[in-house]
């Protein structure tokens, strides 16, 4: 007999994960670049915006106001809408 | 359901009182009032000439029976009354004959309907009540093992956890007499909807009562009210997880520990109602190690970290610090990480005993560090003893915690060279922690002079997370 089970997740992804494609460059791409507010991500971002704009990307910036908390959302809206893909410094 | 008129009884064979008051159905029935049957095991048994075989238990469940045998009256399609077992004089009441079953005894019990059965009442109510489960459905494979399966779904925090059957998540449900698709709050970090029903699942996952529910749900929510900053603290790459205290009469209703072993293993009630909080965050949230939990080194107490307080004691609770009456019951959330032992055997007074405390509480974090980190300190009862002989309040105990905890100016700075710190001017001292940063509770065995710090997320208030406390519903 078959055990069905009630799923424990929040069901955002489905049943069987589909990852989103990525894109193969970026070329004509518009790059965000979201510093969390964490110690020194400003560092890696700037070197990041200045090896991105060498090779002619369009980099936008953005910063959240505290890397303990959720993004707002107006920021997180005015990302999508603005930039194809994002790099985000995490880390300390 | 429209019900035949006259009487319904339902019965099983197996009931020797069924069996006994078989004759009197055929009784009643050649009185000209009709009679039917709902048999529950062999349809051949009853002698009237009405039975409807309901073993499958349909009509047992939405007759609502609770023992066999019942007899029913029913006009107009609708229950006029009912008796349960054998008693003359209910049975001659409710037919309107008063000659009925003179030869038997006058009242004989009977027994339990083999639609509330273990298992079985779930099953049915599943089946045929007007149960809503708000979650998705997975089947496992035939031939696969089901704890197995949650394992390879990511479900698991590393334990076996027992499988969300639609059975167990329904009697899990019915420790709370909230809906199922109540929202309690958003989970992070995936913002995702958490419903009462998603808390009971990972209740269940936990290895938890259903009487343990209602706490869990109080934690699930306190965890999630914004200041609590659940966002951050299971991101953080700080050791600290989310740490439960329960307070009032539920702890002895659920039989939750406090006292020897406390913050140890081997009290269910305290191991899955902290674990349960921590598979919500997992599950639900979508807070797992190594992907948006990025701590460097976590904590055991990661997997689940709730205990009770003891409230026997001079001091107030912790709940009534925060505004909960006594005779109530609450959780509050702190972040926590692993306790860090006190052990002064030589104190008789609170002067010394502050002292012994003060000292390690001043290496919290880092030893040069002020405002660090929120602590829970959970006082034994031999140390809470001292304080309680000389009439220290806990309010007394934690304003001289905070005398005796300031950092010298002079010392500040981590990995400062001592040449600079000799050239820096002379400046004061400043608070370790920031006012109502230390938390007193009491809890522990009765031997051992010791207490136990348990020291939380370095990052606080706006900035952070704030104790939260919720009181526990019904």
């Amino acid at each position: 007999m078959t055990t069905t089970l009630l799923d424990p997740t929040g069901e955002l992804a489905p049943v069987e994960r589909q990852p989103i494609p990525k894109p193969a460059t970026l070329d004509g791409l518009t790059v965000g670049l979201l510093d969390i507010s964490k110690a020194r991500g400003d560092v890696f971002l700037d070197r990041l915006d200045a090896l991105l704009s060498e090779r002619g990307m369009r980099v936008r910036r953005y910063k959240k106001p505290t890397f303990t908390r959720p993004a707002p959302i107006p920021l997180i809206q005015q990302i999508a809408g603005e930039v194809d893909v994002v790099v985000e410094g995490l880390a300390d | 359901m429209q019900l035949p008129d006259g009487i319904i009884a339902v019965l099983k064979q197996d009931c020797p009182t069924c069996v006994l008051v078989d004759p009197v159905l055929k009784e009643i029935e050649s009185q000209g009032l009709p009679v039917t049957v709902y048999v529950q095991d062999e349809p051949g048994f009853p002698s009237v000439s009405q039975v409807v075989d309901d073993r499958s238990l349909e009509h047992s469940f939405r007759l609502d029976i609770e023992t066999v045998p019942t007899v029913i009256r029913v006009a107009g399609g609708r229950e006029q009354g009912r008796a349960v077992g054998w008693a003359r004089d209910e049975w001659q009441a409710l037919t309107g004959l008063a000659d009925i079953g003179a030869a038997l005894p006058p009242a004989r019990p009977g027994c339990g309907s083999k639609s509330v059965e273990p298992g079985v009442a779930e099953r049915l109510a599943l089946r045929y009540g007007d149960v809503s489960l708000p979650a998705r459905r997975l089947d496992v494979p035939p031939l696969e093992d089901d704890i197995e399966y949650c394992f390879e779904r990511g479900w698991s925090d590393g334990l076996p956890v027992v499988p969300p059957t639609e059975e167990r998540v329904y009697r899990m449900l019915q420790g709370t007499t909230r809906a199922a698709d109540e929202v309690l709050g958003l989970a992070p970090p995936n913002h995702a909807e958490c419903t009462v029903a998603k808390v009971a699942i990972n209740a269940v996952m936990a290895g938890c009562k259903p009487e343990y529910l209602p706490v869990v749900l109080a934690a699930v929510e306190a965890a999630l009210d914004p200041a609590f900053c659940l966002h951050g603290l299971l991101a953080t790459t700080w050791f600290s997880g989310p740490m439960v205290i329960v307070n009032g009469p539920v702890r002895g209703a659920i039989g939750m520990n406090w006292a020897g072993n406390v913050l140890g293993q081997g009290n269910r009630a305290n191991l899955s109602i902290g674990r349960a909080l921590q598979l919500v965050v997992r599950n639900v949230g979508g807070g797992r190690p190594c992907e948006a939990d990025q701590s460097t080194f976590g904590t055991p107490g990661k997997l689940g970290f709730c205990f009770a307080e003891d409230e026997a004691t001079p001091w107030t609770s912790l709940a009534e610090d925060r505004g909960i009456g006594r005779g109530r019951s609450a959780v509050t959330v702190f972040s926590a990480d692993g306790p860090v032992g006190v052990a002064d055997q030589k104190s008789r007074t609170p002067e010394p005993l502050i002292g012994s405390l003060a000292g390690t509480l001043r290496a919290i974090d880092h030893y040069k560090l002020a405002n660090a980190a929120d602590v829970v300190i959970v006082v034994g009862p031999e140390h809470g003893r001292v304080f309680d002989e000389a009439g220290w309040s806990k309010a007394e105990v934690a304003a001289a915690l905070h005398a005796a905890t300031r950092i010298d100016g002079q010392d500040l700075g981590m990995g400062t060279d001592k040449a600079a710190v000799a050239a820096r001017p002379a400046a004061g001292t400043l608070p370790k922690f920031r006012a109502g940063g230390i938390h007193l509770v009491r809890a522990g065995g009765d031997a051992g002079m010791f207490s136990a710090i348990i020291p939380g997320w370095l990052m606080k208030g706006s900035l952070g997370t704030d104790p939260v406390t919720r009181e526990v519903l019904s």
